[in-house]
């Protein structure tokens, strides 16, 4: 009766298992394969899981877009550059406030952490852009948001609880300073963190639409791709695309009609490969650093 | 905090500013940009709040601007508006704290009992996947599959009988709650199972193995042993997730809406954009704002009051 019981049991955890698995996966397979596939094809519904009449002619239109590639081009930047300055600036707080006998640190992480639960509000913020003389300036994009509150604390909870004080103890004895021993002892043994929060940063960068749109109104050069994506996927405007193409009102309509899953796969493609590599890295952070310290 | 105990209280009192500061210099140094930053980015906008109580003209700047007092406060308790954006945003908050929240636990709960760590990996590789796809992709992504005419889900709901005619999925008002709350599922209940996941792995395998020396089914198991021991974190979740009640992210919210669909899409953070950075009544919408954030702290403190009471889990 037991065994029958604990039977049912484990099938009814492999069946929500296999359901969740294929509603997950079920669109971005779909996505993938219209974009291999004729457009006219996936107009009329036959594109249902694989790529039908298989082509690569959306890849070419969208590589061929200036505004794709400005918008590729502009998110590359921002991400690197900015992913950079925030690990800086992270490390710079996180650190410092995780030395349990730095004199003044618990002011310090009060005043930090006050902003996570009461921030000035969109317009304020706005008007503070404006008056730095931020707006329309491609630093607004990474000096602004430079130190995530959550990601600093759970940078400066993994330091707390992971790495062993008698380490840095050792090494002041040794007659290292504390900066260098940030530097040769700490940081590389926090590796698995360090990844885990530059991978929250990056997907952020990555993703990110409504700040560009907000505070870089003015500037089509410098809008990162999901500002474009928004125009072409969204409010289905083709852009530069649609000149491209030199042919009728029928043809403009069945080349977006594949062209937007290319436009899709092309932008989702990096961060899709990225993560799974680096998975038991924020598996193992987010345990960490969840730890109250 | 051991460390500090431990040495003689003395030397700890002599001179302490100055001892901290010559052995941790390098320490304050780095603090002082960070310092720095949050100043400048944070709490000096906070001084821009000012505005909400004030006929803020550009011309003579915020400080110059004449008190109205709560005049703004006021105009928008008394607008149509108000009632509309306020009822919406509560609206899609409590659906998606409804239908949103549970998910992550109950996967996390499913995947636990799979047998193998392989299995187990392989299926949050698998659902963690939609998390990196940008709000745009996935409202993108909606605005093809479910398109009236040409998108696979109307042809599927015809195929299937469940519908006659094609639904208008995305635009319009009828459906805008469930596409967004279906997509927010979709999208972030793996990457949220994270959590519970981690908590569920930290539970002592010998409750197990005495719970089956005593005979217990593994249905059994779940209620017993694995709920109640992820409890604290579900409380946890659910405090931080009452904090933000009032706010519905305008990302997401505002990549979705169509004119068709605003009478129930417009949240207070949709307004606040349009009626401050679109119709520059800066003073007006920072007062909007204020009023949100201000339910938002009332929300998150009474909640975790109560939890501490309740469960002795609180966040402070």
């Amino acid at each position: 009766m037991k065994s029958k019981n604990d039977a049912i049991f484990q099938g009814i955890v492999y069946v929500l298992t296999a359901l969740v698995c294929i509603v997950t996966l079920y669109p971005l397979i779909y996505v993938l394969s219209a974009s291999f596939s004729n457009p006219a094809r996936i107009l009329g519904g036959d594109v249902v899981l694989w790529p039908v009449e298989f082509t690569l002619n959306s890849y070419k239109r969208v590589f061929a877009s200036s505004d794709i590639l400005t918008g590729y081009r502009n998110t590359l930047i921002y991400t690197a550059t900015g992913t950079t300055l925030n690990m800086i600036a992270t490390i710079m707080a996180a650190y410092p406030l995780s030395l349990p006998d730095l004199k003044g640190k618990n002011a310090i992480t009060i005043f930090i952490t006050f902003t996570m639960f009461f921030g000035a509000g969109m317009i304020p913020n706005y008007l503070n852009i404006k008056s730095l003389g931020l707006l329309n300036n491609p630093l607004v994009i990474i000096v602004p948001g430079a130190i995530s509150v959550s990601n600093m604390l759970i940078m400066r909870n993994y330091f707390i609880n992971s790495v062993p004080s008698a380490l840095r103890e050792a090494a002041s004895i040794d007659g290292a300073s504390p900066f260098a021993t940030m530097v040769r002892i700490v940081l590389p043994l926090s590796k698995s963190i360090l990844i885990v929060i530059i991978l929250y940063y990056m997907v952020g960068h990555w993703n990110s639409y409504f700040s560009a749109m907000m505070y870089l109104p003015g500037k089509r050069s410098l809008q990162p791709l999901q500002v474009f994506l928004r125009e072409i996927l969204v409010l289905t405007q083709m852009g530069d695309m649609e000149e491209q193409t030199g042919v009728d009102d029928l043809g403009v309509y069945l080349l977006y009609a594949s062209l937007k899953y290319a436009i899709i796969v092309v932008s989702a493609v990096p961060l899709l490969v990225l993560y799974p590599m680096v998975q038991k890295f924020f598996e193992r952070g987010i345990m960490m650093g969840s730890i109250k310290g | 905090m051991m460390q500090k105990s431990v040495r003689s209280p003395r030397i700890v009192h002599h001179n302490t500013w100055r001892k901290a500061i010559t052995r941790y210099w390098q320490m304050y140094l780095l603090l002082i940009p960070v310092i720095v930053y949050f100043i400048l980015f944070k709490y000096k906008p906070m001084l821009g709040i000012q505005i909400a109580f004030k006929d803020y003209k550009l011309r003579v700047g915020m400080w110059g601007s004449d008190w109205l007092g709560l005049k703004h406060f006021q105009y928008f308790f008394e607008s149509y508006q108000s009632r509309r954006v306020i009822s919406n945003t509560l609206y899609i908050s409590f659906l998606s704290l409804l239908f949103c929240f549970p998910f992550p636990i109950i996967l996390a709960l499913v995947f636990n009992e799979l047998k193998t760590d392989k299995a187990k990996r392989m299926v949050r590789t698998i659902t963690y996947a939609p998390h990196f796809v940008s709000t745009v992709v996935v409202v993108g992504m909606m605005v093809s599959m479910c398109a009236m005419e040409t998108g696979i889900v109307n042809k599927a709901l015809i195929a299937f009988g469940l519908t006659k005619e094609p639904l208008y999925l995305m635009g319009s008002g009828k459906y805008f709650r469930m596409m967004y709350i279906l997509s927010d599922i979709w999208k972030d209940s793996g990457w949220n199972a994270i959590i519970f996941i981690s908590a569920l792995s930290a539970i002592d395998a010998s409750l197990y193995e005495a719970a089956r020396v005593d005979g217990a089914s593994r249905w059994q198991q779940l209620i017993y042993i694995t709920l109640p021991s992820i409890v604290p974190t579900i409380v946890i979740m659910l405090i931080l997730r009452c904090g933000s009640l009032m706010s519905v992210g305008h990302e997401k919210v505002y990549a979705m809406q169509t004119d068709l669909n605003l009478n129930v899409s417009e949240v207070i953070s949709t307004f606040t954009y349009k009626q401050g950075i679109l119709d520059l009544k800066y003073d007006y919408a920072t007062a909007v704002d204020l009023f949100n954030s201000l339910i938002n702290i009332l929300m998150l403190t009474t909640v975790n009051a109560i939890s501490k009471k309740v469960s002795e889990t609180s966040l402070w």
